[in-house]
C-alpha cells in the first residue's frame, strides 16, 4: 500500500528550508524529506487499538511547517522518525469489534496522551480531560510523538494503507455530517479549544452570554486562514455577543470570515485602526490605549505577536493559536500593561456554561451547525502530493483554503474547485 | 491691453488638444470635435496698484453701519483679530499674503490709538492647526515674532470647552457656540481672504471660530443637497443657516468688523504660466515649457512631485478689499469675485469633464487623498456654477486625477478611517450619518486635532457631504487615471483613458452626447442659462 514516508535526512531536511525560503511555503517538498513508498500497514500496539482506513487526509500548518524545516526545533523530542504525516483523517474502521464494528466512520483525535500510551497512572494534564496538555507523549510503549501523524509507531493519515489509533481517539461521526466536514472536524477542535481559551476570563461570569448593561467582550482575529476561519466560527457559536473583527488578508477570505460570523472583516493592515476605533482608545508608542479584550493570533510570526499585542488592551488576553517559532518581539508592553499571553494547542476537554464537554463533541457539534466543510477548496490523489503541498502552501493566495488527499482506492482525480 | 472675459469655445477638428490638470502633472486630451466645448475663465483682472493704501483707505472709510476702524479702537479695550487659515489661498501666495498686509495696518492703527490687548487667533474651524511656518508665511516675521513668543497668536480650538461660549440658539434652532476670546472682545476683527463665492460674509466669523456643537447644523448631508450650489447665496442653505447664525452673533452684543479682501487668477507663476493660457494661443515657449516639465515630472518619484508642486507660491494679487459691516462688505466681495469668475454658458451638457489639480483647501503641504478627490471634483468644482449646474439632471461627471490610495498620517487620521470603515458600508451622503457622531467625538482625534496638525475627527464627513448635490444630480462619476480599487472604493468607475470614460459615460447619458469641458486655471464660475 503507498503512503507518504517523511525520514529523517538531514541533508535534504536542509535543503528544504532553503527552498521554502525562496520559493514560498509547501515548496521545500519538491525536494524534501518525504517520499511516497510501498509500505505494510502498521500494526496494532496493543488491546484497545483499531485499524483506520482514511478516507479524507488534510494538510495542515503545522505539516508545510515541518516539511519546510521551519517547525521549532523545540519539538524534536515529540517526534519518531520515519512517520507518515496526516493527522487531520476521516476514516472507516477496519477489523473492529462490537464496540467499533469495522466501517464504523470515525474522525481520528490524534493527540497520543497517557490514555493511548497505556501510561497508569495518568498524568495530571490526562488525569484533568486535558490531553493536549500530556506530559508523557515523549515516552511509554509508543515511539515518541505528540500526535498520530508524527510518530513512527501508528501510521499516519496520508497513507492508503492506514493507521491505528486507540478507542479513546476514534469519534464517530454522525450520518448528517459529510466527509469534508468531517475531516475538518479535527482542526475545528483546535480552533473550539482556542475560542474557549480566547473566552476563558468571560465563562466563569458568563459575561460573552448575556446582553446585559456590559458590552460584550471584543475579540480580534489576525489572520484568516483555515484556522483564522473556524476560530471565527467557534467565537460566534460559543461566544454570545462577543464582538468578532477579523483581519483577512485575501477578498475571499474577508467574504467566509462575514459568512462565518466575524462582525466586520478588514485587511491585515487596517485592523489594527478597527479596533482602536472601536474601542475609542488613544494611541501611544504604537498601541493602542485600551484595545480589544481579546487578540487571537492564528499566524504565529513575530510580526503577528507584535501586532496583537499593539491591540490588545491592558490585561487583556492574547491567544497564540497559530504554531509560532523563534521570534524576536519587544515584550515591554506586555509587562507594562499586564496582557496574558496564552498558548491554544489542540484540544481535550472544555468548560462550557458551567459543563464539562469533550472539544471533538463541540467540533462535530459546531462543523455541521456552521458547514465548516465548505472550507475544503480541493482533493488530491496521494500520488500527486508534490502539488497538493504546493496548493496547501498557498492557499490564501490561490483562493483556496483546507487542501486535503482523498484516499478512496482506486479512484485517481484530479483536483476539485480548483480556482 | 486689458483682460478678456470668459469664453466658451466650440471644439472642431482644428482646435487644439485640451489640457487637463492630472494630480501632480497634466494631460492633453483631444475632445470630439463637433459635440464638445471648453469654458474658459475671464483672464486674470488687473491689481490695485497701491494695495496698502487700498487697505487703509477701506479701513478708514468702512461700507455699511460701521465706524471707521480708527475710532472704533480706545486704549483699554481687548482687541481680537482673526484671520483665514491655511485652506487660503490655493496655492499659497507668494509673500507678502494679504493677511499680513491687512493686519500690520490693523495693528498699526491699534498701537496710535494706545490699545494693548490685542490677540491674534487664526479662524480653523475644524480645520489643521498651522505651522509655525505657514504662520509665519501669512503673517509675515514682523508679526510672528512680535506675538508668538508671548502666546498672543493663538490658533482656534474648536474642543477646548474652556475658550468657547455659548451664545444661544437661532430661531431655526441652532446652536452657536463660538471662541471665547472672539466673541468677548470689545471688537473682532476679522481678515478674509475670498477666492470663491462660498467664502467670507458672516461664515467667517459664524464657522470660522465656531465649535462641532455649531458647525454640525449646517455641515450636513440635507445643508448640502438644498444649497443649489452653496457658491450662490441666494440658493444657498449654508449661506442661510450662517447668515443666522452670524445675526444671532451681532444681537449678543459681538462687534465684528469684517476686511475682505479678493484676488485675481494669476494663479500660476512663469514656468507654469502655459497652465493658464488658451491652448490654440501657445507660444513656442509655452510649448516648450509644458514638454520640458511634463518630460521631468514623468521621470520623477511620486513623493519628489508633490513636494514639487506644493512649493509652489503663486503671484496672485489682491483686487479688492472692502471693510466695514459683515453683510455690506459681503456684497461687494461678492461683486469682486463675480467679476473675476462669471462665464456666461448657455445650456447644460450630458458630460462635464474637469480636470484635477494637486491641491485643495485641504492638503497644502499634503497629499490629497481619495477624498479630497472626490470633494474637489463634486463639491468646489461641480458646484461652482449660478442658475444650474452646468451638468444636466442624470448627466455623468467625467475627472481626471491619479487619485492615490494614500494619506497623509499626521493630517487626515480620520480620513483613513473613513475611507476603510465608512465607504466600505455606503458612499450615500445620507446614509453616512450614522457614523458621524462616533468620528466628532473620538478621543484619538479630538487629541490629534489639538495637539498636532490633523484635520478634527469629523472633517472626512463634510468632505462627503459637500457631495451632495452633485451625487444626488449625477448619474454618473468617472475618474480617468485613478487608482481603481480606491476610485471603486469612491464609488465611482476607474477608466484609463478619455475615450473609455467617453464610452462608459454614453452606457448612463446616450449616444452622441455633448460634452463640456471645464478649463482651469483661471478658476471660473459658470451662469448658466
Ligand atoms: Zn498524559
Amino acid at each position: 500500500m503507498k503512503g507518504l514516508l517523511f525520514e529523517r535526512n538531514l541533508p535534504r531536511f536542509a535543503a528544504a528550508r532553503v527552498v521554502s525560503a525562496i520559493a514560498g511555503s509547501g515548496r521545500g517538498s519538491a525536494v524534501g524529506p518525504l517520499r511516497l513508498v510501498d509500505m505494510p500497514s502498521p500494526e496494532l500496539p496493543g488491546p484497545g487499538w483499531y485499524h483506520v482506513r482514511p478516507i479524507l487526509a488534510g494538510i495542515c500548518g503545522s505539516d508545510l511547517a515541518t516539511l519546510d524545516g521551519r517547525a521549532s526545533r523545540y519539538f524534536e523530542d515529540f517526534v519518531s522518525f520515519p512517520f507518515v504525516p496526516g493527522h487531520e483523517v476521516v476514516g472507516l474502521v477496519e477489523g473492529g469489534d462490537a464496540a467499533l464494528p469495522s466501517g464504523t466512520r470515525v474522525v481520528l483525535e490524534p493527540v497520543l496522551g497517557c490514555i493511548a500510551r497505556d501510561i497508569h497512572p495518568p498524568c495530571n494534564a490526562c488525569a484533568e480531560g486535558h490531553t493536549g496538555n500530556c506530559e508523557r507523549v515523549a515516552f511509554g510503549h509508543l515511539a515518541p510523538g505528540l500526535q498520530i501523524g508524527y510518530c513512527a509507531d501508528t501510521g499516519g493519515g496520508w497513507s492508503k494503507g492506514g493507521l491505528v489509533a486507540h478507542a479513546s481517539q476514534l469519534h464517530r461521526v454522525p450520518d448528517s455530517l459529510d466527509d469534508d466536514s468531517a475531516v475538518m472536524v479535527e482542526p475545528t477542535a483546535c480552533a473550539v479549544h482556542a475560542a474557549l481559551r480566547a473566552l476563558e476570563p468571560w465563562e466563569s461570569t458568563g459575561a460573552s452570554q448575556n446582553s446585559g448593561e456590559a458590552s460584550p467582550p471584543m475579540v480580534a482575529v489576525v489572520g484568516s486562514g483555515t484556522l483564522g476561519l473556524t476560530t471565527i466560527a467557534a467565537l460566534r457559536h460559543f461566544g454570545g455577543q462577543v464582538v468578532v473583527l477579523a483581519g483577512a488578508k485575501y477578498s475571499h477570505q474577508k467574504e467566509m470570515a462575514i459568512a462565518l460570523g466575524a462582525d466586520v472583516a478588514v485587511s491585515p493592515g487596517e485592523l489594527a485602526r478597527e479596533v482602536r476605533r472601536r474601542s475609542r482608545s488613544l494611541v501611544a508608542s504604537g498601541h493602542s490605549t485600551s484595545g480589544a479584550d481579546v487578540v487571537v493570533d492564528c499566524v504565529g510570526t513575530g510580526e503577528s505577536i507584535s501586532e496583537s499585542l499593539a491591540m490588545v488592551r491592558p490585561r487583556g488576553r492574547v491567544v497564540l493559536v497559530g504554531m509560532p517559532s523563534k521570534v524576536d518581539i519587544d515584550l515591554a508592553s506586555l509587562w507594562h500593561r499586564e496582557v496574558g499571553l496564552v498558548g491554544a494547542y489542540a484540544y481535550g476537554t472544555e468548560q462550557l456554561s458551567g459543563r464539562t464537554r469533550s472539544t471533538f463533541d463541540l467540533a462535530i457539534e459546531l462543523a455541521g451547525a456552521a458547514g465548516i466543510g465548505r472550507l475544503v477548496s480541493a482533493h488530491y490523489p496521494l500520488e500527486r502530493f508534490e502539488e497538493a503541498v504546493a496548493h496547501a502552501g498557498a492557499a490564501g493566495r490561490r483562493g483556496a483554503a483546507k487542501i486535503v488527499f482523498d484516499l478512496r482506492a482506486p479512484i485517481v482525480k484530479g483536483p476539485t474547485n480548483e480556482p | 491691453m486689458s483682460p478678456r472675459p470668459g469664453f466658451v469655445l466650440d471644439v472642431d477638428r482644428s482646435s487644439p488638444p485640451t489640457l487637463f490638470w492630472h494630480g501632480e502633472g497634466y494631460r492633453l486630451e483631444k475632445l470630439p470635435p463637433g459635440r464638445s466645448r471648453v469654458v474658459y475663465g475671464p483672464e486674470p483682472l488687473r491689481s490695485l496698484d497701491d494695495p496698502v493704501t487700498a487697505i487703509r483707505d477701506a479701513l478708514c472709510n468702512p461700507l455699511g453701519e460701521s465706524e471707521p476702524l480708527p475710532a472704533l479702537l480706545r486704549p483699554g479695550m481687548r482687541l481680537t483679530i482673526a484671520f483665514d487659515d491655511v485652506s487660503l489661498p490655493l496655492p499659497p501666495m507668494r509673500s507678502p499674503d494679504v493677511r499680513q498686509l491687512v493686519i500690520e495696518q490693523v495693528l498699526d492703527m491699534a498701537a496710535a490709538a494706545g490699545v494693548d490687548d490685542v490677540v491674534l487667533v487664526a479662524a480653523l474651524a475644524l480645520h489643521r492647526r498651522m505651522t509655525d511656518a505657514e504662520l509665519r508665511h501669512a503673517l509675515g516675521n514682523r508679526i510672528f515674532d512680535a506675538f508668538a513668543p508671548h502666546g498672543l497668536l493663538t490658533q482656534h480650538d474648536a474642543e477646548d470647552p474652556s475658550n468657547l461660549v455659548y451664545l444661544g440658539r437661532t430661531d431655526q434652532g441652532e446652536d452657536v457656540e463660538l471662541n471665547r476670546r472672539a466673541a468677548t472682545s470689545d471688537l473682532l476683527v476679522y481678515v478674509n481672504i475670498n477666492l470663491v463665492a462660498m467664502d467670507g460674509g458672516h461664515k467667517s466669523v459664524a464657522t470660522g471660530l465656531a465649535s462641532y456643537r455649531s458647525i454640525r447644523h449646517h455641515h450636513n448631508a440635507r445643508t448640502m443637497q438644498q444649497s443649489r450650489s452653496f457658491m450662490d447665496q441666494h440658493h444657498s442653505e449654508l449661506h442661510s443657516s450662517n447668515w443666522r447664525m452670524g445675526r444671532l452673533i451681532a444681537s449678543n452684543g459681538v462687534k465684528v468688523f469684517q476686511v475682505e479682501t479678493t484676488l485675481n487668477t494669476d494663479t500660476f507663476p512663469e514656468q507654469f504660466r502655459f497652465l493658464q493660457r488658451r491652448e490654440w494661443e501657445w507660444t513656442i515657449r509655452d510649448r516648450a515649457a509644458f514638454l520640458a516639465s511634463s518630460t521631468a515630472l514623468g521621470r520623477t518619484p511620486d513623493k519628489l512631485r508633490r513636494s514639487i508642486f506644493q512649493s509652489i507660491k503663486s503671484p496672485h494679487a489682491m483686487t479688492s478689499v472692502q471693510a466695514g459691516e459683515v453683510e455690506a462688505v459681503h456684497a461687494r466681495t461678492t461683486q469682486s469675485v463675480y467679476a473675476q469668475q462669471l462665464v456666461s454658458v448657455s445650456g447644460q451638457t450630458d458630460i462635464l469633464t474637469m480636470g484635477l489639480p494637486y491641491i485643495s483647501p485641504y492638503n497644502v503641504d499634503s497629499i490629497m487623498n481619495p477624498i479630497l478627490v472626490a470633494c474637489l471634483g463634486l463639491g468646489y468644482f461641480f458646484n461652482l456654477y449660478r442658475g444650474k449646474p452646468l451638468v444636466r439632471e442624470g448627466g455623468v461627471v467625467i475627472m481626471s486625477h491619479p487619485t492615490p490610495w494614500a494619506f497623509h498620517p499626521g493630517h487626515h487620521p480620520s480620513y483613513i478611517d473613513f475611507f476603510e470603515n465608512v465607504l466600505a458600508e455606503t458612499t450615500d451622503p445620507l446614509q453616512i450619518g450614522k457614523f458621524e457622531e462616533a468620528y466628532a467625538t473620538d478621543p484619538w482625534y479630538v487629541h490629534l486635532y489639538r495637539t498636532g496638525h490633523a484635520y478634527h475627527g469629523v472633517h472626512p464627513f463634510y468632505m462627503w457631504y459637500w457631495c451632495a448635490h452633485a451625487l444626488e444630480h449625477l448619474g454618473g462619476v468617472i475618474v480617468v487615471g485613478g487608482d481603481r480599487a480606491a476610485v471603486r472604493r469612491l464609488g465611482f468607475k476607474p477608466a484609463s483613458t478619455l475615450d473609455d470614460a467617453l464610452e462608459m459615460a454614453e452606457d448612463v447619458v446616450g449616444r452622441s452626447p455633448s460634452i463640456t469641458h471645464v478649463h482651469n486655471p483661471p478658476l471660473l464660475m459658470a451662469d448658466v442659462t
